[in-house]
């Protein structure tokens, strides 16, 4: 039995859940500042304002590897700005390295527009492939960046140095940038590239700043905490380890 | 917390393979984790061909549509069928489909690697105008001394720099740094696994 991943869980699951009670009794939001999903917001209203086109990277990844949480944290972005923007006239676009993540993607569009009854207005190249190995999907992906009235770029998802050329594409067309990738190498071009580059786990709150719901909020809680239960574990280790070393 | 209503066998077949798998791994039930698995992949593989269906009907519509740069589309469509045919005529082992690789997709892919090459260098000349806070500062000056240290400056080995200075950048500035940032994504991925567990996320139409 897995016991280290046992308490890992029922800790997550249980603050969750803790963290979502106890945010009902709470009148105000309490999260942190996080300058790039304001950017976001505004690039979102502007979007439906404009008649524009909000474009959603969720990049590659395999649904079976870790990676794909990435993927994931991108999809969940994707429903909340679907919802708002799905009655534009150019409604959003999600761009995908791998075919599962496509199917994905289209589906939450497709929930989206039932959502907001337009089911009707939904077609499946909303959701679309743009290549399957990682530097054809940037190719691909910077021509949709340059020819579909895009307004503004989103990249949320597992993208590594091909992720510098989409960001490219979008600075090019001085259109804004955000962007978030799980891997290392794709967070430093990123942060060379991106006008607003999401480091580490920021990627993975996006929702909670979009108003997905208060298990999301909570979910940043119990990240939170664990964080800093890490950071003061690797402190009393570091600690307990200069001590040992003092008195051998 | 939200409830799955919408589309109750998609968010049936998701949460109750996710927690299966889940509980297998924490009890070990190797077997069963690996059959699961195995579905899966046997499913992302039909998701893979039909992933590119996906490419080759967009890049239809737009060829039908008359669009922009639809040459392009074009040519990819011609270059997928002719690609497809050959590789399921003669395998995958044959020596044509092995020259398309060769001989096509790896240098045009490598032709892309050089193309980033120029864009990271523009990008980190433009990075200062664009956003000049501390830490971009820091990033283009931990950048130029890590190329700096790196390997000879016209034949020369610059002291300090090469020898002390790098080193201690690479291995514990960034090491350190690489590891906070690695410990937030792995936090972040186990809180988005678990919210998709809790239907709280529902990527799947729901």
């Amino acid at each position: 039995m897995n016991l280290a991943m046992l308490v890992v869980v029922l800790y997550f699951v249980g603050a969750m859940i803790a963290f979502s009670i106890l945010s009902r009794r709470q009148k105000e939001r309490n999260l942190r500042d996080i300058p790039a999903f304001y950017r976001l917001q505004g690039a979102l209203e502007l979007a439906v304002e404009d008649g524009t086109r909000l474009h959603v990277a969720i990049g590659r990844s395999d649904i079976t590897s870790p990676q794909s949480a990435a993927a994931l944290a991108g999809l969940s972005m994707l429903r909340r700005i679907a919802t708002v923007a799905s009655e534009s006239d150019n409604p959003p676009v999600a761009t995908a390295g791998d075919g599962v993540l496509a199917i994905l993607a289209q589906d939450t569009l497709r929930a989206a527009y039932q959502q907001l009854g337009l089911f009707g207005a939904f077609e499946n190249d909303l959701g679309r492939v743009t290549g399957l190995t990682p530097f054809s999907y940037a190719a691909g992906t910077i021509h949709l960046v340059r020819d579909e009235e895009v307004s503004a770029n989103l990249l949320a998802g597992s993208f590594g140095i091909e992720a510098a050329l989409i960001a490219n594409a979008g600075e090019r067309r001085q259109i804004l940038t955000l962007a978030g990738s799980d891997t290392l190498t794709g967070q430093a071009v990123l942060f060379a590239t991106a006008h607003e580059p999401l480091i580490g786990e920021e990627l993975f709150a996006g929702a909670a700043y979009l108003g997905a719901g208060p298990l999301h909020d909570a979910s940043l809680h119990a990240q939170d905490l664990a964080r800093w239960l890490v950071a003061a574990g690797l402190v009393a280790g570091a600690l307990f380890g200069l001590f040992l070393g003092f008195l051998t | 917390m939200k409830f799955p209503v919408r589309a109750p066998v998609s968010t049936l077949v998701a949460l109750g393979g996710g927690w299966l798998i889940l509980l297998a791994y924490i009890f070990g039930l190797e077997g069963l984790r690996a059959t699961i698995l195995g579905w899966v992949v046997l499913v992302s593989a039909a998701g893979l061909l039909l992933g590119v269906l996906n490419l080759a009907a967009v890049h239809f519509g737009k060829l039908r549509g008359g669009a922009r740069n639809a040459l392009y589309s074009f040519l990819l469509i011609v270059s997928m069928f002719v690609t497809f045919v050959v590789t399921a005529w003669l395998g995958p082992e044959h020596a044509a489909p092995q020259w398309v690789f060769d001989y096509l997709l790896l240098p045009v892919e490598a032709s892309l690697v050089a193309v980033m090459a120029v864009t990271l260098t523009f990008a980190a000349a433009r990075l200062l105008s664009r956003r000049v806070d501390l830490f971009a500062i820091l990033f283009v000056a931990f950048a130029i001394l890590t190329l700096m240290g790196s390997g000879p400056l016209l034949g020369i080995n610059l002291p300090i720099v090469s020898d002390l200075l790098r080193p201690w950048l690479a291995q514990v500035l960034a090491g350190a740094g690489a590891r906070g940032i690695l410990i937030g994504v792995s936090l972040g991925t186990i809180t988005t696994g678990l919210r998709v567990l809790l239907a709280a996320d529902q990527p799947y139409g729901g």
